[in-house]
């Protein structure tokens, strides 16, 4: 797709690059044994490691390490076999030791690629520069009380994955295609939950511009923690014409790091360049090296589940999906699970027409989660199987489904008590036909005269009076034959 | 018995299984000499209380026959180990009201053994410095002092003056850049630095991760490898300790040396070597030589930027492994209106002169612009220096070096404290031990013309501290030094 930004003196284009910090699910942190849950009251998931107090050792957490391997597969990457640990230097109140153990020169994971889908069909490979893991930072609370600072050590310590990108991303789309894209895969795995309301999935944006044609790389400005997938597309939007704005009227952009603010979608300056941390990363004298073996990297890939794009093409190849439907369906893996019971030794075609539909609706409508979707997978098959094999006609299915989200009730049972099975037996419909032929004879006659289109009345008639269980093709068939004659 | 404070461990050890005396009453005896030699400053913090209960307990020990390795044997503790529930200062005022709520891995050990503890032991502040003269809580005076005072060495001048003077059985130092030989070797005493990775690093403060290292400073030879028997182990809470097992020391004590390959590096053969200490080296080697060693010829190339290579690295990791000390969670607080003002006004206040000189220079070659030219390059240089070491290795089983170019010197000298560098340059034969990673033991060897000990240093392969005690048990013997 062509992303110029037009403007009345030039055309430019748009360069991001992202930089995601994803917390790891692990159940204890990354250098301690304390607890990971979130929402527990302050301060009480945290060890002598954690409080950073005197003597105190990290020790790596292996399923933090796991994760990590993990995710790098999932992102396409290389995983590498040596990595090392590093100290960046920086105090700061919800830091305790004052610095933080981070990957600087050798991550865990080096290059890899994504591939993103956009809204014409197409879809774009998206670079990945780099992933290491690291360990989060405790939170500062400013706004409990007017001349205190709170800290609340729970988080410091917790896991972390930084995903760096390459600056390959041409549109404030893309980039939301990408963190869609990212945060399925990390759910795929279950390596993060992904939920950037509540932190765990953390975005820094990183904007140039240049002009359209160019492959010059710019001055660029970053921006920390933006904490939607909406946010991030709004701050590169408006970011980019802040900066195209500043060329245009021959200012120069300054490397700085600004805020975007949600309120107003505006960026501001939050720290010049000049003034930016001399963080003197050095090796972590206190964690030997990671070295891990071909074999274990092998494992896991071995373990790995399918992914989103290797299931979608499963759905596209073998099931028939659309791949529109096959990407909507495999984002969460929850849904692609769900498809795939229901779809079941039925036809996975209409499964999906039903989904994408109906039940997606009555999820919203009842603002519910799939897993707490009152229909089951087996019963939207069922369904859908009642309509296959024409005990039920589409029509009447779309009430048996109202009753069924109502009820948790299965299909037939439905079918069978409300009495709305399809009549398929041609005397009970014929009678029926001889009705509407007999109660309309000024349409029988406009239709022996040459206007057939009234064909699809009589068929509407019909049904409606057998309370649409007369089975439409049958009608349709009868009532042929009926005028023809 | 004379003087029960006087014996050795082994010698002690013995006398309670022969219910000779109870661990109370010798528990009281070293009470009773901490008391009259307060003067000495020995000790930041005395806990006699929790002492003579212990003491209770090794006593019923005893009685029942349930004596462990250590059972009643009174040490003193360096005040950079973390001990549960006794305050723990590091000789600073950044930590001088700090309790540690833990109890470091070392400690645990001891006491799992059956070790009383008497208190905590002065040091340079963060174990920064050689003479013990940047503690906040004042110098140590080296028992050996006649008319001025002396200093011990440092940085665990506490643990050699205690034990130098019998105010404990024996004591753990660390050992960073010769802090545990040094003094050692000051005060007539015996210490050895293990193998990085032998003793467990966890709950000890640290200044320099890549090099700390903790040991035992005790009257003898078998007294240190009774002590680091007990101390030593695999850790897993820290990731830098090894998986290897504990040999028996005591076993190396009194073997034979005939055939054992000692090395002499060249490069430490200097003109201006001072002239006992140039006696006894040469002597050592004639001791060791009569009793079958093969005396070899080593070369350390490198060795000559030991000192400005560890006077880069262990800052470096000071200055980050020091940032912890800012007033929030625990200990001195200074007051501030805003988080800069606080972190400037409580370490500003809380840290010494030479801890904030070293933290400035580690800060300064960690600096954007600086590291590859400063940081970068000692790495690479301590690497050709442990390759070193390597080398000579092939052609040796030890190594055989002074421990400290000179003697101790008074408190307060004003050669030494004008400028830093003549301070390091105490460290001359110690820090390249530290740098390469290796075991290195000191002992007593005789008293040069000023009536003052002098030490000898001898150094092992990775892990061989067992033939370090066989060779230094057989110099010991021969030394015939005599303790105070």
């Amino acid at each position: 797709m062509e992303n110029i930004i037009e403007t009345e003196k030039a055309k430019w284009e748009i360069v991001v690059g992202l930089e995601i910090h994803c917390q790891i699910i692990s159940k204890s942190k990354i250098f301690s044994g304390a607890s990971t849950e979130f929402g527990d009251d302050p301060n009480v998931n945290v060890s002598f490691v954690d409080a950073g107090m005197p003597g105190m050792l990290p020790t790596l957490n292996k399923e933090c390490v796991r994760q990590a391997v993990k995710t790098g597969l999932g992102l396409n990457a290389k995983i590498n076999t040596y990595s090392e640990f590093s100290r960046k230097n920086y105090f700061y109140a919800d830091m305790p030791t004052g610095y933080q153990i981070t990957q600087f020169k050798y991550p865990i994971v080096g290059e890899g690629e994504v591939v993103i889908d956009l809204a014409d069909g197409k879809s774009k490979k998206i670079g990945i520069e780099r992933m290491h893991i690291e360990q989060d930072a405790g939170k500062s609370i400013h706004d409990l009380s007017p001349n205190k600072t709170y800290i609340d050590l729970n988080r410091a310590g917790v896991g972390l994955m930084e995903i760096v990108t390459k600056p390959d991303f041409r549109s404030p789309e893309e980039a939301g295609a990408f963190l869609r894209k990212l945060r399925s895969i990390l759910r795929y795995l279950g390596t993060c939950d992904g939920n950037m309301d509540e932190g765990s999935m953390r975005c820094d944006v990183n904007v140039s511009v240049r002009p359209y044609g160019s492959d010059e790389l710019r001055t660029r400005c970053e921006m920390k923690n933006v904490n939607s997938v909406k946010f991030v597309m709004q701050a590169i939007e408006n970011e980019a014409k802040r900066q195209i704005e500043v060329y245009e009227n021959n200012g120069n952009v300054i490397q700085e790091t600004r805020q975007f603010d949600p309120s107003t979608g505006q960026t501001k300056v939050m720290r010049k360049k000049e003034f930016a941390h001399d963080y003197r990363y050095f090796p972590e004298p206190d964690l030997p090296a990671l070295v891990l073996s071909e074999q274990y990297i092998e494992e896991i890939r071995r373990d790995l589940v399918e992914l989103p794009d290797a299931k979608k093409q499963r759905f596209i190849n073998t099931m028939g999906l659309t791949p529109y439907d096959a990407m909507v369906i495999c984002e969460n893996k929850d849904v692609a699970d769900f498809f795939e019971k229901a779809s079941h030794n039925h036809d996975a075609k209409k499964v999906a027409n039903w989904m994408m539909s109906d039940f997606f609706a009555m999820l919203n409508k009842k603002k519910l989660s799939i897993d707490e979707s009152p229909v089951s997978a087996e019963n939207l098959g069922n369904l859908v199987e009642l309509i296959s094999k024409d005990v039920i006609s589409g029509k009447i299915a779309k009430e048996v489904f109202e009753i069924m989200a109502e009820t948790g009730d299965n299909p037939e049972k439905i079918v069978e008590e409300k009495g709305l099975k399809q009549v398929t037996d041609t005397k009970a419909i014929e009678d029926i036909i001889d009705r509407v032929i007999a109660d309309n004879p000024d349409n029988v006659e406009a239709y022996k005269k040459g206007k057939t289109n009234l064909l699809g009345w009589f068929v509407g008639q019909t049904i409606k009076l057998s309370q649409g269980k007369a089975n439409p093709s049958i009608v349709n068939q009868l009532i042929r034959k009926k005028l023809d004659n | 018995m004379s003087d029960i404070t006087k014996l050795t461990i082994h010698e002690t050890l013995a006398a309670l299984k022969n219910k000779d005396f109870s661990a109370s009453e010798l528990t009281r005896a070293y009470l009773s000499n901490m008391e009259k030699s307060k003067h000495l400053n020995a000790y930041i913090t005395e806990c006699g209380e929790y002492a003579l209960e212990q003491a209770q307990e090794s006593d019923d020990n005893y009685l029942h026959g349930n004596n462990r390795k250590l059972e009643g044997i009174p040490l003193g503790i360096k005040d950079l180990f973390c001990t549960k529930n006794i305050r723990t200062t590091a000789a600073s005022h950044i930590l001088d009201n700090f309790i540690p709520p833990y109890e470091s891995t070392v400690t645990s050990n001891l006491l799992n053994d059956g070790a009383i503890f008497l208190g905590k032991l002065n040091l340079d502040e963060f174990a920064m410095g050689g003479s013990n003269e940047t503690s906040y809580f004042g110098p140590v005076i080296n028992p050996w002092s006649k008319n001025v005072e002396l200093v011990p060495g440092g940085s665990s001048g506490g643990s050699a003056a205690a034990v130098a003077a019998h105010l404990c059985a024996g004591a753990t130092g660390t050992d960073t850049g010769g802090s545990i030989r040094q003094p050692a070797a000051f005060c007539g005493c015996t210490g050895i630095k293990p193998t990085y990775g032998r003793c467990s690093r966890y709950g000890i403060v640290a200044f320099a991760s890549s090099l700390d290292q903790a040991g035992p400073i005790a009257q003898d030879v078998r007294d240190c490898a009774i002590l680091l028997q007990s101390m030593a182990g695999f850790d897993n809470k820290d990731s830098t300790s090894c998986d290897i097992a504990v040999p028996d020391y005591e076993k190396f004590i009194g073997k034979d040396i005939s055939g054992l390959k000692i090395g002499i590096p060249k490069e430490y053969r200097s003109e201006d070597l001072n002239e006992d200490v140039n006696k006894y080296w040469q002597m050592s080697v004639e001791l060791l030589q009569k009793r079958g060693a093969v005396i070899k010829e080593v070369s350390l190339p490198h060795t000559k930027y030991a000192l400005p290579t560890y006077y880069v690295l262990a800052p470096a990791e000071a200055s980050s492994n020091l940032a912890r000390y800012d007033g929030i969670r625990y200990g001195y607080r200074g007051e501030g209106e805003h988080l800069d003002n606080l972190y400037i006004n409580t370490r500003t206040t809380g840290f010494g002169k030479e801890v904030k000189r070293r933290i400035m220079i580690g800060t300064y070659v960690l600096s954007a612009g600086y590291y590859d030219a400063y940081y970068l390059k000692a790495q690479k240089m301590r690497r050709l220096i442990y390759n070193d070491f390597m080398d000579a290795f092939k052609d040796c089983d030890l190594i055989l070096t002074p421990t400290s170019p000179i003697t101790a010197f008074p408190i307060g000298d004003a050669h030494m404290l004008s400028n830093p560098i003549n301070m390091y340059l105490n460290d001359i034969y110690t820090v390249s031990v530290n740098l390469a990673g290796l075991p290195a033991l000191s002992l007593p060897i005789g008293l040069a013309q000023n009536g003052l000990p002098l030490g000898m240093q001898l150094i092992g392969k990775p892990f061989a501290e067992g033939t370090i005690f066989q060779a230094a048990s057989a110099l010991e013997e021969d030394a015939h030094f005599e303790r105070i």
